[in-house]
């Protein structure tokens, strides 16, 4: 099934997805997907975020696949929903998208397998993990002024169940700038996979409900400019839709 | 097959008395910026930091005053981090610096728990996000303490003067600090920012317990364990 969180006559409410795009509302109502304001459809606790995950990636940035998982956090700050708008500042050269699977942890997890590790999911939603470049300097980088400001990581618009995403490592993302094609790629492609993340993690940390890992982004960053439509879609999990705003 | 939570439990979750976020600064005592040198123009630095360097400490490390402390097996030693810690009181958003207390609930003594490295180019997940790694103590309501940018800082290892240390030395001031991190990052009621290590933080062992006194603010208290596994 697919849920969201969202506000609608001034209050937050649980929907999940009806026909059409459509949503029903936890009191049994249909309504419209621009007939709401769209919340990230989890509150995350922890959330770890994955550089340079993919191959094509790595090569883009000219830097060598790492040998174990390149993590780090974002703050709860930086969360947006679907339809929401991200704040480019007005002195920046370069600022791009990441279109990223997101993994939500749905029990706690310690010392957990690869093969079990699917047991600990509780689903998955869609991420577009901005990132301002002029802003990256070399002290814990990618330090959080590029990677947790506010309005820079809309999640969403759908929770969807685990197991209504048969293949996590199988499927296509990509993004569109204003309807054109601009980033396309395959979760099969990460670096270290689903499984292998939650096993790295949960090796040196106990995961709880509501951890997020961003699991990075293939190769097709571009800048993107006060009034673009960015559209990141990870098939099968959702189709997440945010514009760019000046600061 | 391992029960995983339903929808509900994670949009509206509970989190208990523990903050949403806690965020610290590095090299904000100005002894350590002068400890690196020239250090901080060579690779990987190559020039030195000009945003405030932060780091975050997961909801996994939280910990309370007097919790005993689980150290893994493969940390010898745990670096004890006396951190002044600000507690927000309401949404900061872009705050300017001479407004900045007005958004403080008050102190909180934490000790930032890592396991030492020299190196600060990539965020330190290891090191410093071991489950228990960041105990919280009580806050101290703002009106109690005079002012942040001047407090004496002591630590104790199994009752032994180990460090004493001053808010005077901060690089950032706590003004300074919350108007610098809330111009790109919004901090709510009931977060944390730590406010620095200050140089030459003293270091302890499984067996060992330690004791944080800040001035006004309070103290806190944790002894190491060894892990059990």
């Amino acid at each position: 099934m697919k849920h969201a969180r969202v506000i609608y006559e001034d209050k937050t409410q649980l929907a999940t997805a009806a026909d059409d795009g459509r949503l029903r509302l936890s009191d049994g109502r249909i309504v419209g997907e621009a007939d709401v304001v769209w919340l990230p459809p989890i509150e995350p606790r922890t959330t770890f975020t994955l550089a340079i995950n993919y191959a094509d990636h790595a090569k883009e940035l000219a830097f060598k696949a790492p040998e174990e998982p390149l993590g780090f956090f974002k703050a709860a700050n930086t969360f947006i929903g679907h339809r929401g708008q991200t704040v480019r500042p007005a002195d920046v050269t370069f600022m791009h998208y990441e279109c990223e699977l997101a993994v939500v942890i749905g029990a706690t997890a310690r010392n957990v397998r690869e093969e079990d590790a699917y047991d600990y999911v509780a689903g998955y939603t869609v991420a577009n993990d901005y990132a301002i470049r002029d802003y990256l300097e070399n002290w814990y980088r990618p330090n959080l002024r590029v990677k947790s400001r506010d309005t820079c990581t809309p999640l969403g618009p759908w929770f969807v169940d685990r197991d209504d995403v048969p293949d996590p490592m199988n499927l296509e993302l990509r993004t569109y700038v204003n309807g054109k094609l601009t980033q396309s790629g395959n979760t099969r492609d990460m670096v270290f996979g689903v499984p292998r993340l939650i096993a790295y993690f949960s090796s040196f940390m106990t995961l709880q409900p509501g951890d997020l890992i961003l699991t990075g982004t293939p190769d097709g960053i571009v800048d993107t400019q006060p009034g673009d439509e960015v559209v990141t879609e990870i098939e099968g999990v959702g189709r997440l839709v945010n514009t760019i705003v000046a600061g | 097959m391992t029960a995983v939570v339903d929808y509900a439990a994670l949009a509206n979750p509970q989190r208990g008395n523990f903050p949403r976020t806690v965020v610290g600064l590095l090299l904000n005592y100005r002894q350590t910026l002068e400890a690196l040198g020239d250090a901080v123009n060579h690779p990987p630095y190559k020039a030195p930091p000009k945003a405030p360097v932060l780091y975050i400490k997961p909801a996994n490390t939280y910990a309370r005053d007097g919790d005993a402390i689980t150290v893994p097996d493969d940390i010898s030693e745990v670096v004890i981090g006396a951190c002044l810690a600000v507690e927000f009181a309401r949404s900061a958003t872009r705050v300017r610096e001479e407004d900045a207390l007005d958004y403080v609930a008050g102190y909180r003594v934490v000790a930032d728990l890592y396991a030492s490295h020299d190196v600060f180019y990539r965020p330190p997940v290891k090191h410093k996000c071991r489950d228990a790694f960041c105990p919280i103590g009580a806050l101290q309501p703002a009106a109690r303490v005079h002012n942040p940018d001047d407090l004496a800082i002591r630590v104790l290892v199994d009752d032994q003067e180990r460090q004493t240390a001053t808010t005077r030395d901060l690089v950032r001031s706590a003004r300074r600090a919350i108007a610098d991190i809330t111009e790109f990052m919004t901090l709510s009621a009931g977060d944390l920012l730590l406010l620095g290590i200050p140089e030459g933080a003293p270091r302890a062992r499984p067996g060992q317990h330690y004791r944080i006194e800040i001035d006004q603010v309070g103290s806190l208290s944790n002894k190491l364990v060894r892990s059990q596994a």
